[in-house]
């Protein structure tokens, strides 16, 4: 790529998605812009680029956004997160709601692992108390991800990242080395193409909102505005979880960690107060 | 040090898993079937076992089946590794006391995984 190209991609990340893309990660472009030009009849990443340079084409100006921002996600992923959703997140919540339902997001959930992992939890809470009302909601930028994780289609490696057996074995049936995630599970997800820096106004409201090593990719100035809208989304009880040891500017004054539980952030009282 | 018993008749899948789970700091000693492992636990019940299922003499599955019965057989943490990867194969290993179940192939990555969610 040469540094027009780069510069390019950089931009358009920037300016459509608040990604912040070191230059020198040529070669993270090069091998998640090769299968879009391929996909895209393209004999170069070179020639997608230049494509996207003179014709100003939407779908493929977010074709390469979307491959770019794309990251790693596995099943249970850190484990810890997980383990504080089922035994302290979700039991406060229920005395809190009462029989009102616990709204969770998981606010960019790439091919889907991670609100799966939340929704086999929340049927395993719910057969040990059928109170429980548990509604769950995935997006992501990415209209590719989303389609993969609607289909809950993963391969033998996939399966074995992060999954218990005992999960696995209950939740999952297979074809070959495919697995697809049970149809119960699937139907307790509602999918949503959403861009985090465009506007969470009309999301409305989520008592635990997942967005775990999103915002660390992101601009400062993109960090502080996602932050200053989940204030508005997450309630006062609510909770915010990030990715273990992701670097989020900002995130002190909008929220405040929890003590002892790395990644987890409850609403800073004062902040509504200090940004009026 | 922890102890954990690799049971494959594959003496390249054996050297494989011993490197893997040498860096995750076992002390490892090896069987070339089940039969071989059940001597190994007799004479000094390991932490964990990384077991094929396919071998001759005992298979995988026989060997855990009259492991669970033995005096301590119920502690060691049973972590089946085998090309059956099939769910009738996961629930009869789970039926049978296993405690986790990698298809191969695997990585180092995959075994390391699911030596910790098996607690070790």
């Amino acid at each position: 790529m040469t540094a027009e190209e780069v510069a390019l991609v950089v931009a358009l990340c920037r300016a459509r998605a608040g990604l912040k893309l070191a230059p020198d990660k040529t070669y993270l472009m090069e091998s998640r812009l090769g299968p879009v030009a391929r996909r895209e009849s393209f004999d170069s990443v070179s020639d997608l680029l230049a494509a996207v340079r003179g014709r100003r084409d939407e779908a493929l100006i977010w074709a390469v956004v979307e491959a770019v921002a794309s990251g790693e996600t596995a099943f249970f992923r850190d484990r810890t997160p997980f383990q504080a959703f089922r035994e302290e997140l979700i039991p406060q919540l229920a005395r809190a709601r009462g029989g009102h339902p616990i709204r969770v997001w998981s606010a960019a959930c790439a091919t889907g692992q991670e609100v799966y992992s939340l929704a086999m939890l929340a049927e395993e809470m719910a057969a040990e108390d059928p109170s429980l009302r548990i509604e769950l909601a995935a997006s992501d930028l990415s209209a590719k991800a989303l389609e993969r994780a609607q289909g809950g289609l993963y391969n033998q490696f996939e399966v074995q990242r992060g999954l218990p057996i005992r999960l696995l074995a209950r939740y999952f049936e297979n074809n070959d080395d495919q697995w697809r995630i049970a149809e119960a599970i699937r139907k307790r997800v509602r999918w949503r193409r959403i861009n985090l820096v465009a506007g969470l106004t009309a999301i409305g409201r989520f008592d635990v909102v997942f967005c775990r090593h999103v915002l660390g990719h992101m601009t400062e100035e993109a960090q502080v505005k996602v932050l200053a809208e989940l204030t508005q989304v997450i309630p006062e009880d609510g909770y915010l979880v990030l990715g273990q040891n992701e670097a989020v500017a900002g995130v002190g004054e909008a929220f405040r960690p929890v003590v002892g539980r790395p990644g987890l952030f409850r609403r800073n009282p004062d902040y509504r107060a200090a940004a009026a | 040090m922890r102890s954990c018993l690799v049971v494959d008749d594959s003496r390249v899948i054996r050297k494989v898993a011993r490197r893997i789970l040498e860096d995750l700091g076992y002390e490892i000693s090896e069987a070339a079937d089940g039969m071989e492992a059940l001597a190994w636990c007799r004479a000094a019940m390991p932490d964990a076992i990384l077991l094929d299922w396919n071998m001759p003499v005992m298979t995988g599955i026989e060997f855990l089946r009259r492991l669970r019965t033995e005096p301590g057989g119920e502690a060691p943490v049973v972590i089946f590794c085998t090309v059956e990867n099939d769910l009738a194969h996961i629930n009869e290993a789970l039926d049978a006391g296993a405690n986790e179940y990698i298809m191969k192939p695997f990585d180092g990555d995959i075994i390391s995984l699911k030596f910790a969610e098996a607690g070790l």
